[in-house]
């Protein structure tokens, strides 16, 4: 008790004894973070901003020595033009748009149908299937990518939409977030509602999800980035430039003839572009998702 | 006196909800079944089958060029395996990526994350920009960095040519290619860990910090005596989920070098696609799988039962 009213008076004084003692010490350590700071945040927006400057560029001012910052021949949006010309990043960015707006949603319903399962109801093999659920975290499973694509094969999956997407739904660390969260609610709700005769279903469906909000939130943003950027799976089962991603169809595809430097750089911007203004928008919330999915691997 | 209250209390809710659990669970058993069904089908059609189905091609000469059906060829794949030099340089290749994306990777989120939970202005401008590259796909960064890393046009090599430096031709030399590649990784990935080490600083009271300064400790020795040793756990987490991270690398490095040059940057998985889907060697591609899947399933254990005990301590 004593040892809390000290902490008490500490932080209500809290103010006035750094501004006398440790304070002026602490202020050439705080510019000097501000300086590390700023010159790291330069260096590391750098890459991007070279980007978007190429991307306005002719590609003759691109390739021009010396190399230098502004143009001479002034901005143009040629290199944008010439995207929607051919019409491929629009077509791709609709695919990433199917394939990852999918894979969400599908991996929330099987995943919190199997982390309720876990965390609630007792049925045979419950323990195996956690078990290996929670080992096959630890083991990096693209590495079976050709095992895999040859089954896709035998199932007449390569080159489809479901071909991409069903490897996809597979993601035992969000069970376990899942789980863990489902394991802290409280379960009084759960059990009235049982006694007056609600389904289990109904229970899953209207007390248990709406109580998980926030979780569910977080799994979906972390999913749909991952899916959203998923690289190489997408590009084994798919050939055909039709049903390519976005990621997918920038690697396979090269664009144009000759020097297209502005035109890769235009490209790599507008595929940038949608989880950078999702992200601007939402940033509280991703950043949470990342923090709190991220750790839970502890 | 609070804790002695609440520790009694809180074992007998404990036990009370277990014992409704338990009443529960007898109630109805399999419905369960059904809620784990989605999950566990795809778990096993496209996690477990494709494990059991890899061991198996390993066995064999399954080719996707040949039409004639796969025979069985006991231990050939994996005697031409371990005679094959590109696996054993691309595993190194690997463990080096592995060793040189990881260090900086710990550190340095680590620091930006100190020196960002100093509480200093303009917070969510130092997140955007460090974690701003995380958002990106792979081939999104690949791009980017192939262009700043042109030996000739490249922004690097301007930059070092303006302070009289002669930049290399990194990804076109062999010397300087997995440089290269690891900068754009950690460029990449920092948002990530830095974000990771963020929660847990934010998860320190600010009383255990007030009380270190009014006993005037300094800043340094709050960061090394109170905060490094509270953070430890996720810093062994960030090591972990790194090391994983950095073994199965493929996009980055088959987008900016293909595993070139001479070789240089060919990671383990590289070396299965290549097998697999360039050379049609599925029986090979899979023993070279099934080899590396061993080796990090092993390491994996250690590294659980390392953890372990350090977390007991």
């Amino acid at each position: 008790m004593t040892a809390a009213t000290l902490h008490g008076s500490h932080v209500a004084s809290g103010g006035a004894v750094r501004g006398i003692g440790p304070r002026r010490w602490f202020e050439p350590g705080r510019s000097a973070a501000y300086l590390a700071l700023a010159v790291l945040s330069l260096i590391w927006l750098t890459p991007f901003l070279w980007a978007v400057n190429t991307s306005f560029k002719s590609e003759t001012d691109a390739s021009a020595l010396p190399v230098s910052v502004l143009p001479a021949e002034g901005y143009t949006t040629g290199a944008y033009a010439r995207i929607f010309e051919t019409g491929d990043v629009p077509l791709w960015a609709f695919n990433s748009a199917v394939v990852s707006i999918a894979v969400t949603l599908l991996t929330l319903i099987v995943s919190t149908l199997a982390a309720y399962a876990f965390s609630r109801l007792e049925f045979p093999g419950r323990r195996v299937l956690y078990a290996l659920t929670i080992a096959s975290i630890m083991v990096p499973t693209q590495i079976f990518i050709v095992p895999l694509f040859d089954q896709m094969l035998a199932l007449k999956l390569v080159d489809t939409y479901w071909g991409i997407i069903l490897p996809q739904l597979i993601h035992p660390v969000m069970i376990f977030v899942l789980k863990r969260f489902f394991d802290e609610i409280p379960m009084e709700l759960e059990d009235a509602a049982l006694v007056d005769g609600a389904s289990r279903f109904r229970i899953f469906l209207q007390i248990v999800l709406p109580q998980s909000r926030p979780i569910i939130a977080a799994v979906a943003i972390f999913v749909f980035i991952g899916a959203w950027n998923n690289f190489l799976w997408p590009f084994i089962v798919t050939n055909d430039p039709n049903l390519m991603t976005l990621p997918v169809g920038l690697q396979a595809v090269t664009p144009g003839y000759g020097v297209v430097f502005a035109l890769r750089m235009a490209q790599a911007v507008l595929a940038a572009l949608p989880l950078v203004i999702v992200f601007l928008f939402f940033q509280r919330q991703i950043i949470r998702s990342i923090s709190t999915t991220g750790i839970a691997g502890s | 006196m609070t804790t002695a209250a609440l520790g009694p209390n809180r074992t007998s809710r404990l036990a009370a909800r277990r014992g409704r659990q338990r009443r529960w669970h007898r109630n109805r058993q399999p419905i369960g079944l059904l809620y784990v069904a989605p999950f566990a089908v795809l778990f096993a059609m496209f996690l477990v089958w494709p494990t059991i189905y890899g061991f198996y091609l390993s066995f064999t000469d399954r080719n996707l060029a040949g039409a004639s059906a796969p025979s069985f060829v006991g231990l050939a794949n994996y005697l031409e395996a371990f005679a094959d030099q590109v696996v054993w340089r691309s595993m190194g290749n690997t463990v080096w990526f592995t060793v040189l994306t990881t260090i900086p990777l710990v550190i340095l989120p680590l620091v930006v994350a100190l020196l960002v939970n100093l509480n200093l202005r303009g917070q969510w401008f130092w997140r955007l920009a460090i974690f701003m590259p995380f958002l990106l796909a792979s081939t999104v960064v690949s791009q980017i960095f192939t262009w700043l890393f042109n030996p000739d046009l490249g922004l690097i090599n301007a930059a070092l040519g303006s302070i009289g430096m002669t930049g290399p031709a990194w990804l076109q030399d062999p010397k300087t290619a997995m440089t290269a590649v690891v900068i754009a990784t950690v460029w990449w990935t920092i948002g990530f860990n830095f974000l990771l080490f963020l929660a847990a600083l934010q998860n320190i009271p600010a009383q255990i910090y007030e009380a270190a300064s009014v006993d005037g400790a300094s800043a340094w020795r709050q960061v090394f005596l109170i905060t490094l040793p509270l953070i430890r756990r996720t810093v062994l987490l960030v090591v972990a989920l790194q090391v994983l991270a950095s073994i199965k690398v493929f996009d980055q490095i088959y987008q900016m070098t293909g595993g070139g040059p001479a070789n240089s940057t060919r990671a383990i998985l590289m070396y299965v696609y290549d097998t697999g889907f360039s050379n049609y060697r599925l029986g090979y591609a899979s023993a070279i799988s099934y080899i590396f899947f061993v080796i990090v399933v092993v390491l994996s254990l250690v590294q659980v039962r390392f953890f372990s005990r350090k977390a007991d301590r």
